[in-house]
Parts: C-alpha cells; sequence; structure tokens
C-alpha cells in the first residue's frame, strides 16, 4: 500500500501543476505601461521622509482631492528646472503634492529643498530606487497626477509651463 | 514561393517517416538481433528533409520572399544579409524548425555511434525520440507552420526586432539549442535503459558523452544570452532572475547534478534513481522553459507571439511525457541494489550526494521563483513579481556549504577515504579567511556574510590552484571547471561589492561632478547605418584617479520597426569595465545617463568559459582515467 502511495500522489501533483497551467494559459495578458491610461495606486509601505514612519501609499492618496506624485533627487538636474512650478502648483488647494525621494541622501535632499523651498505635503524616502519601480517610473524626474486612486496622467521628464497649465485645468 | 512549398511538404514527408519508422521498429524489437538497416535510412531521411526544409527557409529570409508569411513578419530588405540569415530562427516559426532540425540531427549521431549497445536499447531510444520529434512535426505543421502564403504578396516586410540584431544573439539560439536537445537523447536513452532494465555502469560511460555535451551547449548558450543582455539591454547587470533566464538555468542545475550522478554510477552501481529522475526532469524543466516563454504565460523578449492554442499544445505535450517517463519509472525501476546504507560517510561519492542535495534546493529556488507568481495568479488573481532579493537571500547562504564540499570533495578517496595527509587543507582555508578579511574590511555592510563567502570561495580557487600545479594532468577536466565556479563567484561578488553607479539628466555641454567621477557631455553627432540612424553621446569621464576615457554610446532609431534602442558603450580592462548608457527623456533636450563602474566583469565570462572548457576537455578524453 505504502508503495503505491508515493507514486499516486505524485501523479496527483503534476495533475494540480497541469490544471494550474491550463488555467493560466487563459487569462493571459499582457502588461505594457504605454498602453494602460488609468491604473490604480499601487499598494505598498513606504517610508516617509521626515517621520521614518513605515505607511501604506493608500494611506498617502485616501483622500479624494489631486495629488500630484512627484519622483525627484538633489543629484537631478532637470529637477532644479521644474522645482519652480511644483512651487507654484502647490498654492492650489485642490492639489497635494507628494514626492519620492529617489536614490538620494536625506542630506543633499535637504540642503536642496532649503535652497528651493519644499513644495511638498509629504515626502516618500526612496533612496534604493525601489518604490519608484512601482509606479512605473522610468528616471527622474516623472510626475503622475492622481484622483480616486486612479492615476490619471504620467509625465515624463521635468514639468513645464504647458504641464503645469493642463494639470490646472484637470483640478478645476 | 517555390521555397515554401518545397519546404512545406519536406515538413509533411517528414512526419511521414517519423511514423514509417515506428512501424519498423516496432518490427525491430520484437524479432532481431541487428538493426534493420532500413531503420538507419528512414532517420537518415527524415533528417534529410529536415535539412531541406530549414534551408528553404533561409533561402526565403535571403530573397526576401514576402509571400511568406514567417520572411513578412521577421524580416525586411534593407536588413544587413547576416540577419536576415540569422533572422530564421529569430521568431517563433524558424527556431521551432531549428529545435527539429537538431531533434532529427541527435538521433542520427546516436544510432550511428552506438554500433556496440544492445539493439533492443537502441530501437527503444529511437521510439521514445520519435515520439518527441513526432510531437514537434505535428506542432510546427498545425500550429506554427513556417511555410504559410500571405496573398497579395506584400512588397516589404514587417522587419526583426531591432534588439535581436545583434552578433551574440545571432548564434545564441543554436548554441542553446544543442543544449536543450541534447537533453532529449539523454531522456529517450533513459527511458529506454530504465525500460530493459540496463541503468548499469557501462550504460553509464556511453551516455555521459550526451549529458557532457548538452552539458557544455547548455553553459555557452546561457553565457551568450547573459553576454547579449550586458551590453544590449542596457541595465548594466548580466543575470537578472528574469523568468527566462531561469528557465534556462534550471535544466542546467539539474544537468550539472546528473553529470555528477554519472560520475558516480560509473563507478559504482549506486544513485540508479538519482540518474533516472534527472535525465526526465533536465528534459521536462527544457521543454517548460518552451512552454513558459512560447505560450505567454511569462511575457520577456523571447515572447514571440502570443497564442493560447500554441501553449495549450506544448502543455499537453509536456504533461504526456512527463507521466510516460513517471509511469516508466515507477512500473519498471528496481530499487532493490541501491542501497544508501553502503555509503561511508567520509568518500568522495558522499561528498557528491551531499552537494546534489544543495543543487536540487537551488534548483527548487529557482522553480518556486518562476511559477510561484503564476500559480498565485490563477489561484487569487494577485500579481507579484519575484525579484533578487527572494533569490539571494534564499540561495547565497546555503553556497558557502556548497563551496567547501566542492573543494574538499574532489580530496577524498571513491568508496571509503580518511583525512591523513591533508594538513594542507586547513592551512589553505586559514590563509582564505585572513585574505578575504584583508579584502572586506573596508566595507561596514554585512562583514560577516562576506567575509565567510569570499573565504569560501577563495578556498575553493587556492585548492584547485594547488591542483593545476601538484597534479597537473591528472583530473584536469574536474580541476578547470571547479577553478572556473570559484572564479566565478568571486567575480560575482566583488562586481556586486565595488560597482558603482550614477544615474543623472545631462544636457549637451553639462558636467556631472561627484567625488567618484567626473561626466563631462561633449557633444552629439549623427552616423547613419543599413538600416537605422543612430545619435551618438560623445562623454568625457574622469575617474578619482583623474583618468581620462572617452565614451560614446549610441541611441539606434531603426526604419523598420520603428524602434528606438540604446546602445552601451562599455571599455573594457582587465579589471574592470566603464558602461555607459544614454536615453531619452521624452521630448526633452535632456538624456538620462547611466554611467557604471563594474569590476571583474570580464572574469565573469572568462569564468563561464573556463568551466565549459573543463567539460570539453572531459569530453574529448578518450578514457577516463581509474
Amino acid at each position: 500500500m505504502k508503495n503505491k502511495l508515493i507514486p499516486l500522489s505524485i501523479f496527483l501533483v503534476f495533475i494540480v501543476i497541469f490544471i494550474i497551467f491550463y488555467k493560466g494559459l487563459q487569462n493571459t495578458n499582457i502588461y505594457t505601461p504605454g498602453t494602460k491610461t488609468s491604473f490604480e495606486v499601487p499598494s505598498v509601505s513606504v517610508k516617509l521622509f521626515n517621520s521614518n514612519e513605515i505607511v501604506n501609499t493608500l494611506e498617502i492618496f485616501s483622500s479624494d482631492k489631486f495629488y500630484l506624485l512627484n519622483i525627484w533627487s538633489s543629484w537631478c538636474v532637470p529637477c532644479r528646472q521644474e522645482h519652480s512650478i511644483l512651487m507654484e502648483l502647490t498654492k492650489n488647494d485642490n492639489l497635494r503634492v507628494i514626492g519620492i525621494n529617489y536614490k538620494d541622501t536625506k542630506k543633499n535632499a535637504n540642503n536642496f529643498l532649503k535652497e528651493l523651498g519644499n513644495p511638498y505635503d509629504n515626502i516618500i524616502f526612496d533612496n534604493k530606487g525601489t518604490n519608484a519601480i512601482e509606479w512605473g517610473a522610468y528616471g527622474v524626474p516623472e510626475s503622475f497626477l492622481i484622483n480616486n486612486n486612479k492615476i490619471i496622467k504620467k509625465y515624463i521628464g521635468p514639468l513645464n509651463e504647458r504641464s503645469m497649465e493642463e494639470i490646472k485645468s484637470f483640478i478645476k | 514561393m517555390l521555397f515554401s512549398v518545397i519546404g512545406n511538404y519536406s515538413l509533411v514527408l517528414g512526419l511521414f517517416f517519423g511514423l514509417v519508422l515506428f512501424y519498423y521498429s516496432a518490427k525491430n524489437f520484437r524479432n532481431s538481433e541487428v538493426l534493420d538497416t532500413k531503420i538507419l535510412s528512414f532517420t537518415f531521411l527524415q533528417f534529410f528533409l529536415v535539412v531541406i526544409s530549414f534551408l528553404c527557409l533561409v533561402l526565403s529570409f535571403v530573397v526576401s520572399d514576402f509571400s511568406n508569411e514567417t520572411v513578412f513578419n521577421n524580416s525586411h530588405t534593407t536588413k544587413p544579409i547576416f540577419y536576415k540569415i540569422a533572422g530564421t530562427w529569430g521568431n517563433h516559426e524558424g527556431s521551432l524548425l531549428l529545435w527539429l532540425l537538431v531533434l532529427t540531427l541527435f538521433i542520427l549521431i546516436f544510432l550511428i555511434r552506438t554500433k556496440n549497445q544492445p539493439v533492443k536499447y537502441r530501437v527503444l531510444t529511437l521510439v521514445f525520440q520519435q515520439i518527441i520529434i513526432i510531437g514537434f512535426f505535428i506542432f510546427l505543421i498545425k500550429t506554427s507552420n513556417p511555410f504559410n502564403h500571405i496573398y497579395p504578396i506584400p512588397t516589404e516586410g514587417l522587419g526583426l526586432n531591432p534588439i535581436l540584431q545583434d552578433p551574440a544573439l545571432a548564434i545564441h539560439p543554436p548554441i542553446l539549442y544543442l543544449g536543450y536537445v541534447g537533453s532529449s537523447i539523454i531522456f529517450s536513452s533513459v527511458l529506454a535503459a530504465t525500460t530493459l532494465n540496463l541503468v548499469s555502469k557501462k550504460w553509464a560511460s556511453h551516455i555521459k558523452k550526451w549529458v557532457l555535451g548538452s552539458w557544455i551547449f547548455l553553459t555557452l548558450g546561457i553565457l551568450l544570452g547573459s553576454i547579449w543582455a550586458y551590453y544590449e539591454l542596457g541595465w548594466g547587470g548580466f543575470w537578472f532572475w528574469d523568468p527566462v533566464e531561469n528557465v534556462s538555468l534550471m535544466p542546467w542545475l539539474a544537468l550539472t547534478t546528473l553529470l555528477h550522478c554519472i560520475l558516480v554510477l560509473e563507478k559504482k552501481l549506486i544513485l540508479t534513481s538519482w540518474v533516472i529522475i534527472l535525465s526526465i526532469s533536465t528534459f521536462a524543466l527544457s521543454m517548460s522553459g518552451t512552454f513558459l516563454v512560447r505560450s505567454g504565460i511569462l511575457n520577456s523578449v523571447h515572447t514571440f507571439a502570443n497564442d493560447p492554442e500554441r501553449g495549450l499544445f506544448i502543455l499537453i505535450f509536456l504533461f504526456s511525457l512527463i507521466f510516460l517517463s513517471l509511469f516508466i519509472f515507477f512500473f519498471f525501476h528496481k530499487t532493490s541494489k541501491d542501497n544508501s546504507s553502503s555509503f561511508f560517510w567520509l568518500s568522495k561519492e558522499t561528498a557528491i550526494i551531499m552537494n546534489n542535495w544543495f543543487m536540487m534546493y537551488f534548483l527548487s529556488v529557482v522553480l518556486i521563483g518562476t511559477i510561484y507568481p503564476i500559480f498565485l495568479d490563477v489561484l487569487s488573481s494577485q500579481k507579484i513579481s519575484v525579484g533578487p532579493p527572494f533569490y539571494h537571500t534564499l540561495i547565497i547562504p546555503f553556497l558557502i556549504p556548497f563551496l567547501l564540499i566542492m573543494a574538499i570533495g574532489p580530496k577524498l578517496k571513491w568508496i571509503k577515504s580518511n583525512l591523513e595527509d591533508k594538513i594542507y587543507l586547513f592551512t589553505i582555508l586559514v590563509i582564505s579567511i585572513l585574505l578575504s578579511i584583508t579584502i572586506v574590511k573596508n566595507f561596514s555592510s554585512n562583514f560577516l556574510i562576506n567575509t565567510i563567502l569570499i573565504s569560501s570561495a577563495l578556498y575553493l580557487f587556492f585548492i584547485t590552484l594547488r591542483d593545476f600545479f601538484s597534479k597537473g594532468f591528472k583530473n584536469l577536466a574536474q580541476n578547470t571547471a571547479h577553478f572556473g565556479f570559484s572564479l566565478l563567484i568571486l567575480s560575482i561578488l566583488f562586481n556586486s561589492l565595488f560597482s558603482s553607479e550614477i544615474i543623472t539628466n545631462l544636457k549637451v555641454g553639462q558636467t556631472f561632478e561627484n567625488s567618484k567621477a567626473k561626466i563631462v557631455f561633449e557633444s552629439l553627432s549623427q552616423k547613419e547605418g543599413e538600416n537605422y540612424k543612430s545619435i551618438i553621446g560623445n562623454f568625457i569621464v574622469q575617474d578619482s584617479n583623474g583618468k581620462m576615457e572617452n565614451l560614446s554610446p549610441e541611441l539606434r532609431i531603426y526604419n523598420q520597426p520603428n524602434i528606438t534602442t540604446s546602445e552601451a558603450d562599455i571599455k573594457t580592462t582587465l579589471l574592470s569595465d566603464k558602461f555607459i548608457v544614454i536615453n531619452l527623456v521624452q521630448n526633452q533636450e535632456f538624456f538620462n545617463v547611466r554611467y557604471q563602474v563594474k569590476p571583474f566583469m570580464l572574469w565573469i565570462w572568462i569564468s563561464v568559459i573556463l568551466i565549459s572548457f573543463g567539460g570539453l576537455i572531459s569530453f574529448v578524453k578518450k578514457e577516463y582515467e581509474k
């Protein structure tokens, strides 16, 4: 009896694997970041820049306001250039600007903010650059306009006057 | 047009001869002392027909015959002739035809090279191999025929994906396939030998050549893919634990374990169950690799087309083969002769078995990491991706005993050994530990684990190095491969410890500077290639020692299909690589610049070549020394 049990269970395991692969075949879908116009805010735990608290991203983007998520770094030259636009946008009451500090050190980042001002309501500290990947980011700078946990629009590269006007028209 | 017709009918005829071979094999199996000459001629004929079919496809590509759907989808008149030929197997249909070509070639070689083996065994191996071959014929003709017509005939093709237009990638598939398909012969042969109860020392020494051959090709195939990813994909790494890389690593791990089991079996009639199961799993893993990347269940550069019908066919075919082999294993294999109690704890075979278990562990880690996301997606529709941290945490700690056993194992004798005259083993261990402490001491993070890892790799390094001098040509094959492996681990460790990276966005004329390097973006220039235009960024990089270097990474814009690729510029020296790659930041004059210094890159490639060279030495050696 015992001798038959082993082969039988192995056969059974393979049958289960077969069924799962078979099911898997039916829901193949290809993930291409470009074609997905609105996808949801990824739910991941992140570290906050100021308090070192670990929180879930969904908590940060919880209210029904508009959010602008901006990936930046002190060593990134174009980030300097777009900073004035962020400072301008943060004045708007309907919009909260959230930063992801990408592959940076706290000291350099703080100096950067001291020099140019701090537009961010909250900053996620991503010194390893792993959180930015969750958002499907290509590099720095990059910004995402978010409403109701959905990404409405993605800006690759530094924001400029035109993208600022566009964001303003969205949040009216 | 003509080529497509010839190619198509050759395929159908090849399938027909497969069935004919079944009939003759069955006849020959029942009553014959000698192998029917008809079998040999039909096998040759089948191979010849596949060669014709393959040549027809190559010629269709060369003359850009766009009435052929495969050529239309994957070629373009402006493509250089080299890539027109390589494009033959740079797509799903053509690569399957190549697979079939190697399958039929290998069974022919097998039949020619096994004249002194029992006839029943040869015939039965042929039958199992024909099951695989016929399966592939049907798959090819039914779901992925490379000779489909299109009417009206288009004047221009769609072109080959530019990232595949690369010399390393042109030879990567054929080499890898030689390894994969070699494992099919091992599979058929082990099934035949199990059925006839022939798994013996004699069988082991005959199948060893096939195991070695496939192992060498598989190793080189993986190496080529890795080199390609390093300079073409622009990530500056050589291994990403991507599912597609994993599916080539899994058969490699199984095959490496099998190789060591065969070496034991050749000396002593033990481990027969290991050998049978490993032979089956090597081939099953190669096939599942095909299933995973071709069915669209996983996404990668290897996913040529997503057609659930193809996936379903391979899935059913794969599992029929697995069930067939499981049935044969449980029904015919007698385990009575193996006796695990006959092991002495301190002997070469014990060391090999211990490391086999480690290899199986590594294999299971990679297997779980690869298929767990699929299972989770099906069972709970949750999407996750398993990244390097998972593999590193689970694999790295166990590399330490693995390396130590790899160093000490070959020093032990077969059957029974003792530790007299082995003081040098201890001395070298002390030297390795001291040396690695001096290397790691400047790095505060993970001091302990890094020291232990580097010392165990150094230990293997020194022990194998000592053997080159003290033993000369004795055990040269094993020693070279193990030396290569220690060098590989050392290079990877140093590479990850001492690499540095700068990512920044620059305009022409701007300069980036930090304590490690100064990067000046000098100018932009343009160049016209045969089927692409390129923008070249000219950079001057000055490292902390003040040494200047000109680097010019490229952005290529291919005409057909219209895709931009970035070509890294890499300056390779003996000790380190300087790697720079640029990317467009959308609609901006900024370029995303990524500069990396990667020490010991060259040695990673060299050590893998050494590993396969060790296999080659063993392959060409006439007689395994006693």
